[in-house]
């Protein structure tokens, strides 16, 4: 078992006191950005991402994803607490974990959403240490044709799982690409798109448009709708905490289907949002209390947040051992890799072993901190929510104006960012989806530089796509996933002609 | 015909639909432009600059085609918001378009310094000592933790160079 013993070794780097250290910092900041709206676990992570670049990439990548496990438990305790999800994902969690709060069951609810997602990780976790290197090593033997199916497929789920409409999907991740594309021809060295602007030269950074979308867009929709906070004072004491663990097993048959949903959806970039509301809408059927969905029941706290925190987590796998990132918060991790000189993707597995299995060590280790960070400090995180937005917003638009600027010391990246953020704003209120755009962004250039190789090896015939059994099944699945509303649509039809 | 209050008239949620479907369509026409300045067919050494970006392009405009046609097909009526409701966002948005236009001159720390300020005092109606503790609390904070202990230097201007920092 090499793995263990890379595994071990992982679990040594992970275990070092400076980065247990920047684990905790980071699960801290974490359930901050989780809590607070306007801040995401995507651009959270982009706007710290410039204070990491001299750190060790390894050390770096565990503070940076306990940002991300932080920001995936604190979207709970809003939701729980005041109605209010911090994050998307965190929406379903609402529908039951906010009557429980008036019940007067905070602690219980906010026991089982945190208990779940932990849950929830753990298994995504198990789950990468088991199949990723397996991945990995299958993908080293890949192409240029095969990693381009693979970017293929990617994309293509996107327009087929996602909830918004599949040409808007289109036509927001197009513009990814056209963005990506601006600037310097890697292949050529030829300038392309930049209509003479010097700015343009080298392209435009997804950081940017992250912060600018994720962060700027967030706020200005906030700033819209109005903040009213009317929660209540939330305490968690162990006597709730350890009654409501006796209570969870038995709904141990709810945590596996979630499990099971979050990381198929997580591995497919459909993402945490609809993998909660897939897993909640499932449970609600088959569950016996089914009825009693949205009253405040306890399985429909489960169902939503371990299924999340599973494809939050199991996101990485993709990333991790192909390259391919399935959430755009795994795409900033990949756009730090890149940043600190790693290249993603399966030679990840043979060139940087300490860095691979440290990473998924801390995943272990990092959930069961934000475990018991969340538990011990729900009063304390609450309390921030209860400053008012007034005071927060400003704050974070400088926050997100520093991080755009540090990303590489140029002004004209924060204007960027307040043109995105318009952006995002519009998108969002039209219901084009923003994940897509950022994931064109970041993979763009990967994935035409793998279609122009394979086209160069094939003398630009696209037969090359399917020239052999692996890439032509690939770009099956690929051609499925894209028109699997329509395939679906078409399935309904037969059925209500044929009845 | 649907008869809507006073207070709650704007912008109908279609029309915003059609004109972003519209700016997106011509983004991908630029896009589509700038790839045939490029070059799109194949050149000695394979596909040149252009021949990707320009299919791209080619399928920002198809998408923005077809979103538009939807988009001017069904009007169910929705507002895109309320002329109030954009009010509050374009009083951030002219703000921090001041505030971040004005960075190049007056650097990051007394811009962030004037703009919480202004964001706390006007929109959020906060006494002047608490607006006055935030506003330089911040910036120090962050000149703190960026500059000394990260090592990450920001915008500055004319008083950080009076003030020697």
């Amino acid at each position: 078992m090499e793995e263990l013993a890379n595994l071990f070794h992982g679990f040594a780097v992970a275990l070092q006191p400076y980065n247990i250290m920047l684990m905790v910092i980071g699960i801290t900041l974490g359930v901050i950005i989780g809590v607070l709206p306007g801040l995401g676990g995507a651009n959270g992570v982009a706007i710290l991402l410039p204070l990491t670049f001299s750190m060790p990439p390894t050390s770096a990548i565990i503070m940076l994803s306990c940002i991300y496990w932080g920001a995936l438990f604190g979207g709970a305790i809003t939701s729980i607490l005041f109605n209010i999800p911090g994050e998307p994902w965190s929406v379903a969690t609402t529908f039951d974990g906010y009557p429980m709060a008036q019940q007067g069951k905070p602690g219980e609810a906010l026991t089982a959403a945190f208990t779940s997602s932990f849950v929830g990780a753990l298994f995504a976790v198990i789950m990468i240490t088991l199949v990723a290197p397996l991945v990995a090593g299958f993908a080293l033997r890949f192409g240029p044709a095969e990693k381009f199916a693979v970017y293929f497929l990617a994309f293509c789920s996107f327009v087929g799982l996602s909830k918004e409409p599949p040409f808007k999907t289109i036509a927001a991740m197009m513009m990814g690409f056209a963005l990506a594309a601006v600037g310097l021809d890697s292949i050529t060295g030829q300038l392309r798109l930049t209509f003479g602007v010097t700015e343009l030269l080298n392209g435009f950074d997804f950081l940017i448009a992250v912060i600018g979308l994720f962060g700027i867009g967030e706020i200005l929709l906030t700033m819209e709708e109005g903040l009213a906070f009317r929660g209540g004072n939330a305490s968690i004491n162990l006597r709730v905490v350890l009654q409501t663990w006796r209570e969870l097993p038995a709904y141990w048959m709810t945590s596996l289907r979630s499990c099971l949903i979050g990381c198929w959806m997580g591995v497919t970039p459909a993402g945490a949002t609809p993998a909660s509301f897939m897993s909640y809408g499932i449970a609600k059927r088959l569950a016996r209390r089914g009825n009693n969905f949205g009253k405040g029941e306890i399985e429909g706290v489960i169902a939503p947040e371990t299924a999340a925190h599973a494809a939050g987590t199991s996101a990485l796998l993709p990333m991790l051992s192909l390259g391919v990132p399935g959430s755009p918060t795994a795409a900033v991790l990949l756009g730090g890799l890149l940043i600190w000189g790693l290249q993603p993707g399966p030679m990840l597995f043979v060139e940087q072993k300490e860095f691979v299995w440290g990473l998924i060590a801390s995943m272990y280790l990092g959930n069961l901190a934000g475990l018991i960070v969340v538990l011990t400090c729900v009063p304390l995180f609450a309390a921030i929510l209860r400053v008012p937005f007034g005071i927060i917003a400003p704050l974070i638009l400088v926050l997100c104006a520093i991080g755009a600027y540090s990303v590489h010391n140029s002004t004209f990246d924060v204007m960027l960012m307040l043109v995105f953020g318009v952006l995002g704003y519009l998108l969002k209120k039209c219901n084009y989806p923003l994940a897509p755009l950022v994931l064109a962004i970041v993979l763009g250039d990967k994935a035409e530089e793998a279609f122009r190789q394979s086209l160069l090896g094939s003398q630009g015939s696209l037969g090359v796509f399917f020239s052999n059994g692996l890439v032509s099944t690939i770009m099956a699945l690929g051609l499925v996933a894209l028109f699997w509303s329509a395939i679906q649509e078409g399935y309904s039809r037969l059925r209500t002609s044929m009845a | 015909m649907t008869e809507r209050s006073r207070s709650d008239a704007g912008p109908a949620h279609k029309t915003l639909e059609i004109g972003m479907a519209l700016l997106i369509g011509v983004f991908g026409v630029i896009v589509i432009f700038g790839s045939l300045k490029a070059g799109i067919n194949w050149g000695a050494e394979g596909p040149r600059a252009g021949f990707f970006p320009f299919y791209i392009g080619a399928a920002i405009v198809g998408a923005s085609a077809i979103n538009l046609w939807h988009a001017q097909r069904d009007d169910d009526g929705r507002l895109f918001a309320e002329w109030g409701q954009l009010r509050q966002v374009m009083s951030v948005v002219v703000p921090t378009a001041i505030y971040v236009g004005s960075m190049p001159l007056i650097g990051l720390y007394v811009g962030s310094m004037v703009f919480i300020a202004w964001f706390m005092r006007w929109l959020g109606g906060y006494r002047w000592l608490t607006v006055v503790a935030v506003a330089v609390g911040m910036p120090v904070v962050t000149y703190l933790v960026f500059e000394r202990w990260f090592l990450v230097p920001l915008p500055k201007g004319p008083l950080e160079e009076w003030l020697g920092l």
